[in-house]
C-alpha cells in the first residue's frame, strides 16, 4: 500500500468519524466544531486530487464564513442542548435497515462495477486558479452571471427575513 | 494512485451519514448542518471525477455548489431567527405549519 492510500485512509476515517459526531453530539456547537473538522479533512482530500484552488475555498468559504455563520447564530439564540428525538419516534428506528442496506449496495457497486476512466490526456489537469477562473469566463459565463443575481436576492432575503417586524 | 471507487464509497457514507442527521435531528440548525455535509460529500464526488477525467468543469460545478450553499446559508439562518423570534423554540415538530 503506497503512501498516498494511506494519506487517503487516515483522513477518510477522520472525515467519517467527523460525520458521526456532527449526527451523534447532543449540542449544537459541538456539532458545528466537528462539522469544521469534516471540511479540513475534505479540503486535504482536494489538494490530494488536484484541486489546490477549491481545497483553499473549502477552507475560507465553507470553514470560515459559512460555519462562523452557524456557531454565532447557535451561540446568538444560546441554543444548549437538544432533547434525544429518538425516544419519541421509536417506529423511525426500522428507517435504519433500508438506509444501510441503500449504503452498502452502493458501496459494494462502487468497489466492485466502477471502471476506472481512460484519461483524456496524458497531461495532469491541475486545478489551479489560472483554469478555473478560464473555465469561469469562457464556457460557464453564464452559470456564473447567474450565481451573482441568487446572491442578490439571498442578501435582500435574509434581510427581510431577519427584520424585526415594526408595530 | 487512489483508486476511484475509494472516493466514491467515502461520499457515499458521508452522504449516507448527512441523510440519517436529516431523519434524525429535531433541532433546525443541526438539520440544516447535516444539509451541508451532504452537499460537501456530493462536492467529493464531483471532484474525484473531475480529477480522474482531467476535466475541470466538475470542479466549476462545485464552486457553483458553494456559493449556492453560502447563500442558502444566509436565508436559512435568517429563517432560524424569524422561527425562534416567533415561537421561542426551534424544534421543527413545532414549525409544522407554514402560517405563524
Amino acid at each position: 500500500m503506497g503512501l498516498e492510500q494511506i494519506f487517503f485512509l487516515i483522513l477518510a476515517v477522520l472525515s467519517v468519524g467527523a460525520g458521526l459526531s456532527v449526527i451523534l453530539q447532543k449540542s449544537p456547537l459541538y456539532s458545528a466544531f466537528s462539522l469544521i473538522g469534516l471540511f479540513a479533512c475534505l479540503a486535504a482530500l482536494y489538494v490530494s486530487l488536484q484541486a489546490q484552488f477549491l481545497g483553499a475555498i473549502q477552507i475560507i468559504v465553507y470553514a470560515g464564513a459559512i460555519m462562523v455563520l452557524f456557531i454565532f447564530v447557535i451561540m446568538l439564540l444560546n441554543i444548549r442542548k437538544e432533547e434525544s428525538a429518538l425516544d419519541k419516534y421509536k417506529y423511525l428506528y426500522i428507517l435504519a435497515v433500508p438506509f444501510a442496506i441503500t449504503l452498502a449496495a452502493e458501496i459494494i457497486y462502487a468497489l466492485r462495477f466502477v471502471q476506472e476512466p481512460t484519461f483524456k490526456t496524458e497531461k495532469p489537469m491541475i486545478g489551479d486558479s489560472q483554469s478555473i477562473g478560464y473555465g469561469l469566463y469562457t464556457t460557464y459565463l453564464m452559470p456564473f452571471e447567474l450565481t451573482s443575481i441568487l446572491i442578490l436576492l439571498a442578501i435582500v432575503g435574509s434581510v427581510v427575513l431577519a427584520r424585526r417586524e415594526k408595530d | 494512485m487512489v483508486p476511484l471507487s475509494w472516493y466514491l464509497a467515502l461520499s457515499a457514507v458521508l452522504f449516507t451519514i448527512g441523510a440519517v442527521g436529516v431523519f434524525v435531528k429535531r433541532n433546525v440548525i443541526s438539520i440544516f448542518m447535516c444539509i451541508e455535509l451532504m452537499l460537501n460529500a456530493v462536492n467529493l464526488t464531483l471532484i474525484a471525477f473531475s480529477s480522474f477525467y482531467r476535466e475541470i468543469s466538475g470542479q466549476l460545478f462545485v464552486f457553483i455548489v458553494m456559493t449556492v450553499a453560502a447563500a442558502e446559508a444566509g436565508v436559512g439562518l435568517a429563517l432560524v431567527i424569524a422561527i425562534f423570534r416567533n415561537r421561542q423554540s426551534l424544534n421543527s415538530d413545532d414549525v409544522d405549519l407554514l402560517k405563524l
